[in-house]
């Protein structure tokens, strides 16, 4: 069995209850209540292999968390079938989880008001790790997430960011060969982010764990998963390689100028009539942008013209960003990749 | 087993992380049982017995009442409630175990913990103010034992059961605090059972309350013969057996319509 995450036509839906208006309207909502059925996943189909780092995105309210709540064992789904592991996460919930870790960035699962170790110990107790396996593992991770000065204060009293790589620490104590990970770097500095992605790298080329990541952070994405399953109202709206999306939806290329002598924008216009060529200038930073298709030949003809006319400070070639593709996507609701 | 005694422990570690609370707690529990003392020597006036009870086997049943509820009182219910309400139960979920179990372990962690650091010194403190009396007889103590085993089972139980409906509910403030007043009334903590009318009692018999505090207070003051002290525990006993049937229900219930609230 080489999948890790098999999800066939998955669906959940939810009643939302609405309150009618006005005082009657709340003493006839004390006895029957309007509600409609909103579907938060729909019929959503797609595998993870083992060892593979996925994205998981989409925006707020598309089904992200709620899908891997299903995933996980704690929402039961409306219809479809999920195998994870090789178990049904709701039917053997016990042991199931026993396979999987996870992390909520938004909830903590260490106990508040004790010092990590404790935590540490009794999750240790929970998923009946040995001393000998949890030596082996825990200080590894301990070393590597640079926890050792944190272990004895108590959760209450620790940063964001030295809370997370405790989390992240918590989730991984019985070496599970398969992670969660909901927005996990959530609030957190860029150092903290850079160890974290780094120590994600080492345990899926260490245990060939998988990964699948949920997270609006898409440098997190781009620095992690070749894959990414994108998600819109429900819908699985592309499942592919990264790198496919931007190479078809990345259209064109940037072209930002500074100059050195005051310049204004008709001007530079003028320089490259007749060129496919969309101009923009930023009027704080005095950074003039083309937009221009991709082609290698357009690139060097505009470079030239705006060169011969205008002396340069600076000049930049951008690659549209990820951030940019995602944010036309959402956009437009759909993606036309093949 | 060994994950559920490491949950004790570390209610111990929690409850002492928290030692304000624990300080102010013996002092409330003090005020009570003076203010109890007073109220029911008064209501004695120069009388020798009420229904079978002299003043100081009240006087001891209530201190000993107090005493005991700090070993099966908790705050179960709240927790779940808060826990259902925040989301923070997805986190539960996500564990090799047992939800309630794990809860009915924090429960008896803590009550361990009071046991030990509370009713015990508050008991020795108790004896010296007022006049009660105490039975050496090892066997009744071994019955008191049992008894206020089985009352944290059954007070914890029904926590559980409050705790649940706030997955159908979702905010039972009214319902948790409701559920309070009747187990200090019903229970027999703030007036004995056998002080209610007739038909009050013989509806009682037929309810888990007074398996709460009453049973366990009237095998200590030896208010109950051996043969009836058996025989209520096994009534007890009954209880602890017919509760899981409902929890287990809504448990199963809740699960399935389960929503996660705040993302």
């Amino acid at each position: 069995m080489n999948n890790a995450i098999e999800v066939q036509k998955l669906r959940k839906e939810f009643k939302a209850y609405s309150s009618r208006s006005g005082l009657t309207g709340a003493f006839r909502d004390l006895f029957t209540r309007n509600y409609q059925i909103a579907t938060a996943v729909n019929d959503i189909s797609f595998t993870v292999k083992k060892g593979e780092m996925v994205g998981y995105i989409g925006e707020n309210g598309a089904g992200k968390s709620t899908t891997i709540k299903m995933l996980t064992g704690i929402l039961t789904p409306t219809s479809g079938q999920i195998s994870v592991n090789g178990m049904n996460p709701h039917k053997e919930r016990e042991k199931f989880v026993q396979t999987i870790g996870v992390v909520f960035g938004q909830r903590s699962q260490l106990w508040w008001d004790i010092a990590v170790q404790e935590s540490f110990r009794l999750l240790k107790k929970v998923y009946k790790v040995s001393d000998q396996q949890y030596d082996d593992h825990m200080n590894h991770v301990i070393r590597t997430l640079d926890i050792e000065p944190l272990l004895d204060k108590p959760v209450r009293k620790l940063s964001l960011g030295q809370r997370m790589r405790c989390e992240l620490a918590a989730a991984l104590i019985h070496n599970p060969p398969l992670l969660f990970l909901d927005e996990p770097t959530i609030g957190l500095d860029v150092l903290v982010k850079l160890k974290i992605r780094e120590f994600l790298k080492e345990i899926n080329e260490k245990y060939n764990t998988t990964i699948l990541l949920t997270t609006h952070d898409l440098t997190d994405i781009e620095a992690l998963c070749e894959r990414v399953i994108m998600l819109d109202e429900g819908n699985v709206i592309y499942d592919g390689a990264l790198k496919n999306l931007k190479e078809t939806l990345g259209e064109g290329k940037e072209l930002q100028f500074q100059f050195l002598e005051k310049v204004d924008l008709a001007a530079v216009k003028h320089v490259t009539d007749g060129m496919p060529v969309k101009w923009e200038l930023d009027e704080r930073d005095l950074i003039f942008t083309a937009n221009i298709e991709d082609s290698d030949e357009l690139i060097s003809r505009v470079i030239t013209a705006v060169a011969a006319v205008f002396k340069i400070k600076d000049m930049k070639i951008n690659e549209t960003s990820t951030e940019e593709i995602i944010r036309n996507i959402y956009e437009k609701g759909a993606v036309d990749v093949g | 087993m060994d994950k559920y005694l490491e949950m004790i422990r570390v209610r111990f570690l929690m409850m002492l992380a928290y030692r304000t609370n624990y300080y102010t707690g013996i002092f409330i529990y003090g005020i009570n049982i003076g203010a109890y003392y007073f109220l029911w020597t008064a209501i004695y006036g120069g009388k020798e017995q009420i229904q079978g009870l002299s003043v100081i086997q009240m006087t001891t049943y209530v201190a000993i009442s107090w005493m005991a509820r700090a070993f099966y009182f908790n705050n179960l219910d709240r927790e779940m409630a808060m826990e259902i309400m925040e989301g923070k139960v997805a986190v539960e979920l996500i564990r090799p175990y047992n939800y309630l179990g794990m809860k009915t372990m924090q429960g008896l962690g803590e009550g361990i913990f009071r046991l030990f650091f509370f009713s015990a010194p508050g008991l020795v403190i108790v004896y010296f103010i007022f006049p009660i009396r105490f039975t050496w007889d090892l066997s009744v103590w071994g019955l008191f034992a049992v008894s206020i085993l089985l009352s944290f089972f059954i007070n914890t139980q029904l926590n559980l059961l409050t705790g649940l409906t706030t997955f159908f509910l979702y905010n039972n403030t009214g319902l948790i605090r409701a559920k309070r007043v009747v187990i200090d009334l019903f229970s027999g903590l703030l007036l004995p059972i056998s002080f209610f009318p007739g038909w009050a009692q013989e509806i009682m018999k037929y309810l888990p309350f007074q398996g709460i505090s009453y049973i366990p207070s009237m095998i200590f003051t030896k208010g109950f013969s051996h043969q009836q002290a058996i025989e209520a525990l096994g009534q007890q006993l009954l209880w602890v057996i017919i509760l899981v049937i409902p929890i287990q229900l809504l448990w199963h219930a809740a699960k399935k319509q389960l929503v996660i609230q705040g993302g």
